[in-house]
């Protein structure tokens, strides 16, 4: 099992800013699913768009887009297929910088700095702003070697401290107890509730300061749902968090803000508790409660 | 009772004409092999020798070899492989079947296999030998064990020739060895020479004709109506082992293939040595780098099409631009002293495999882009997400993911390029180079000399020699070679593949 000795060690070898050790994920208390209501205004943003208008050749699917994700919170991302939700979230990595034809207008800003600025390294920028994708991608190797991948890149890690940083991962993600005798069996055999897992803790495992996560409980059974669910709040006293969910409940459960989007178009932003009891649009009661045509 | 099963309405006939064309592309491969197999390994079973008595009172010896019917329709004929050129002039004799008197298999039948005029069938008289005369039931053995040390002496004398001889003279001709060293060898050769002579056989053929032979000249003995099919199991194993093993004799017509197995394994290696890094660089440039525009689909289509150029086209290139151009430069610049007898300036070894890398460069480029487009794009982003730049997502997930496909590409290559024969004979296969490219002398491995291919050898035999029915067998042996050495060559890829697959899982094929 993971001693409070390596855990120490773990947090020393990444970013020194932070004091938060990767046991605290075990010890933080569960916010309460609704949560006390917290100010907005007085939230420190984490990412702040600006603006932010996209589109793939010449068809728009985001338009003039503003708002701020604050830190250390989960910010939830709803509304119907095709709005334009994983679009959003890739721009916020910007991993929309491979595709020739996305044509971007806007600004986004990571705790204050613009990640579309020259001086802006992309693979940097990528690791502070982990990603979990809508469908499992682990890669083809072993399960130690995926979660590793990202640490390796960065280099100069021991094989000890890298053994240890691999099992926290995998614990933060819920699926230690059931790969830690086959660490070195290929990724590929395990179930797709069990990849999604696996990619979750591999984006873990680099430390990122936010962790964009779209539909990450999409492929998962209840209980591997509530264990992700329970990951998310947990992590939020080290991360921001972004999710994208289809999920209502999921969403009204884990999250502090929800944005609501249409078309390409925010529609409603505000504290979770606000939008779900007493949402100020007709467009957004609709859709909460199903009603949508 | 028993209920059958409802038959599959809507069907029709197209899976039994699938299966069927299925079946019978596989009989047709089967037979094909069954063909070259038979054929070709049959010609080293030593096969009984009869003695035919024909009705006007004529004999003789040889082994059957077909029948047929005579082309007047009257009858059948049946040729006979008789051997004794030198007192024949010819080695085969048609013979009509109504015409055979008797069919016998005697024991004593002797065949000897000569350096000259082929082989001998007849009796053993008797063995002068250096050691007094030896006449009768003698004879055999005594030719047996003076046969025996001749080999001996004659393996020495070999070795002494490949080792010593030919590299000191190779030192010579660039003014390096030692001229005393070069006699003292040849004298050495000289005297095993001498100590293998001195021997004659009595020879008679069947129908009574005497026949001296120098016992120097025979390579091998044997009487193979008295072997059991225990010997005869031996002597056809020893038969392929020199097959394969031995240089060859007599213009290519008899002896072994080995410089040409050599010749083409090499020339296959150093063409996928050549061709994988260039045609895989290729394939990512196209795939990963270019900016996916009108021009870098028109070269697309051009590799493409590359891929359908007839391979003599290459060949003609390869002796313009390789062997006369670089070729002819090099020869200036680096080999000015032996001009004018070209170095690199003529076809060779490493001319050869770079125009077949040339010829296969656009089936590995191609092979490596689908392999390239299989990757899916979300894996390519999870690499990216995890903060890896283009260059670590490329070598460490989406290269070690195409690795199969490239093998592919690879086997692929190898499977054309080893069986390419007309873009050799312009740039360097050679009708008979003994000396295969790779020796002790430095650098090793001699890139410049001219080589023989086992595609080409099976040409040649079958064309230029004197008689091609007596050739067939070794033809037929030579291209069951080829096709097991291309077999193995791609053994070897898909091993690999495999082993990779293994190892980093397979691509869901969509
Ligand atoms: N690579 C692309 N090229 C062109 N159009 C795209 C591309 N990716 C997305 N789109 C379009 O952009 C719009 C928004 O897509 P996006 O994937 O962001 O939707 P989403 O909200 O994530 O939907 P879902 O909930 O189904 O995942 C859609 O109309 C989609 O067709
Ligand atoms: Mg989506």
């Amino acid at each position: 099992m993971f001693s409070g000795a390596e855990a120490l060690m773990f947090s020393g070898a990444k970013a020194p800013g932070r004091s938060v050790t990767a046991m605290s994920v075990f010890s933080t208390p569960h916010p309460a699913p609704s949560g006390p209501i917290i100010d907005f205004d007085r939230e420190a943003s984490c990412l702040e768009i600006e603006g932010l208008t996209l589109a793939y050749g010449d068809k728009p699917a985001l338009r003039d887009l503003t708002l701020r994700i604050p830190r250390h919170r989960v910010t939830a991302f709803i509304g119907p297929s095709g709005c334009g939700k994983s679009t959003l979230l890739r721009a916020l990595n910007r991993l929309h910088d491979l595709n020739e034809e996305v044509r971007r207008e806007g600004r986004i800003r990571l705790e204050g700095e613009d990640i579309h600025a020259p001086e802006v390294a992309v693979a940097e920028l990528r690791r502070r702003v982990g990603m979990v994708f809508q469908a499992p991608n682990p890669f083809p190797m072993s399960i130690y070697d995926n979660v590793a991948f990202g640490l390796r890149l960065q280099g100069g890690i021991r094989k000890r401290q890298m053994d240890d940083i691999v099992e926290w991962a995998l614990q933060s993600a819920a699926l230690w107890e059931e790969v830690k005798d086959r660490l070195k069996s290929s990724a590929w055999a395990l179930s797709g509730g069990q990849q999604q897992r696996l990619v979750i803790a591999r984006t873990l495992a680099v430390r990122p300061e936010v962790l964009l996560l779209d539909e990450p409980a999409s492929a998962l059974d209840p209980i591997s749902t509530l264990k992700i669910e329970e990951l998310i709040r947990n992590l939020k006293s080290q991360l921001t968090l972004v999710l994208v969910t289809h999920n209502m409940q999921q969403a009204a459960r884990v999250s502090d803000y929800t944005a609501f989007l249409q078309q390409g178009e925010l529609v409603e932003y505000g504290s979770t508790d606000t939008l779900f009891t007493n949402p100020r649009l007709r467009r957004t009661e609709n859709y909460i409660t199903g009603r949508m045509a | 009772m028993s209920r059958r099963l409802p038959r599959a309405r809507g069907e029709g006939p197209w899976p039994w004409l699938a299966a069927g064309s299925v079946a019978l592309s596989l009989l047709m491969l089967g037979g094909l092999l069954a063909l070259l197999a038979v054929r070709g390994l049959g010609h080293f079973w030593p096969a009984a020798v009869e003695q035919v008595a024909l009705a006007d009172g004529r004999l003789l010896a040889g082994q059957p070899v077909r029948e047929e019917r005579r082309f007047d329709g009257e009858g059948r004929e049946r040729l006979y492989r008789t051997d004794n050129r030198d007192l024949d002039g010819g080695i085969w004799t048609w013979v009509a079947v109504e015409a055979i008197e008797r069919v016998e298999t005697p024991r004593e039948l002797l065949v000897l296999e000569r350096r000259r005029w082929g082989s001998f069938v007849g009796w053993l008289v008797a063995m002068e030998g250096v050691d007094g005369r030896h006449a009768g039931e003698a004879a055999w053995p005594a030719l047996q064990a003076r046969l025996a040390e001749i080999q001996a002496l004659r393996r020495e004398r070999d070795e002494l020739r490949d080792r010593v001889v030919v590299p000191l003279v190779r030192r010579l001709e660039q003014e390096a060895g030692s001229r005393a060293e070069l006699a003292e060898a040849n004298a050495r050769i000289r005297a095993l020479q001498a100590r293998m002579g001195g021997d004659t056989l009595v020879l008679e053929s069947v129908d009574g004709r005497r026949l001296e032979q120098p016992l120097e000249e025979v390579l091998r003995a044997w009487r193979p109506n008295a072997m059991s099919p225990l010997d005869k199991l031996a002597a056809w194993g020893q038969g392929v082992w020199r097959f394969l093993a031995e240089d060859p004799r007599a213009a290519n017509s008899a002896g072994g293939v080995w410089p040409a197995i050599f010749g083409t394994v090499l020339m296959v290696l150093l063409m996928s040595v050549v061709v994988t890094p260039f045609g895989v660089l290729a394939g990512i440039y196209l795939n990963e780098v270019a900016h996916q525009g009108p021009l870098t689909r028109m070269v697309r289509i051009g590799v493409r099409n590359l891929a359908g150029v007839p391979s003599i086209v290459y060949g003609v290139f390869g002796l313009g631009v390789f062997v006369y151009g670089i070729g002819g430069s090099l020869d200036e610049w680096f080999f000015a002293e032996a001009l004018p007898s070209p170095t690199f300036g003529t076809g060779g070894l490493l001319w050869a495999s770079l125009t077949l890398a040339l010829l296969t460069l656009p089936v590995v480029i191609v092979a490596t882009e689908e392999g390239l487009a299989r990757v899916p794009d979300h894996q390519r982003e999870g690499a990216l997400a995890l903060g890896a730049t283009r260059m670590e997502m490329l070598t460490r997930v989406v290269l070690p993911m195409t690795m199969p496909a490239m093998l592919t590409g690879l086997i692929l290559a190898v499977a054309r390029a080893a069986g390419e024969v007309a873009p050799l004979m312009l740039v360097g296969v050679a009708k008979l180079a003994p000396q295969v490219p790779v020796d002790g002398d430095f650098p090793f491995l001699h890139l410049e000399r001219k080589f023989m291919h086992l595609g080409y050898h099976i040409y040649d035999v079958a064309f230029h020699g004197g008689d091609v029915q007596a050739a067939l067998p070794l033809v037929y042996a030579t291209a069951l070679l080829l096709v097991l050495v291309i077999l193995v060559l791609n053994l070897t890829a898909i091993f690999l593949r495999h082993h990779l697959r293994a190892r980093h899982g397979a691509l869901p094929r969509h």
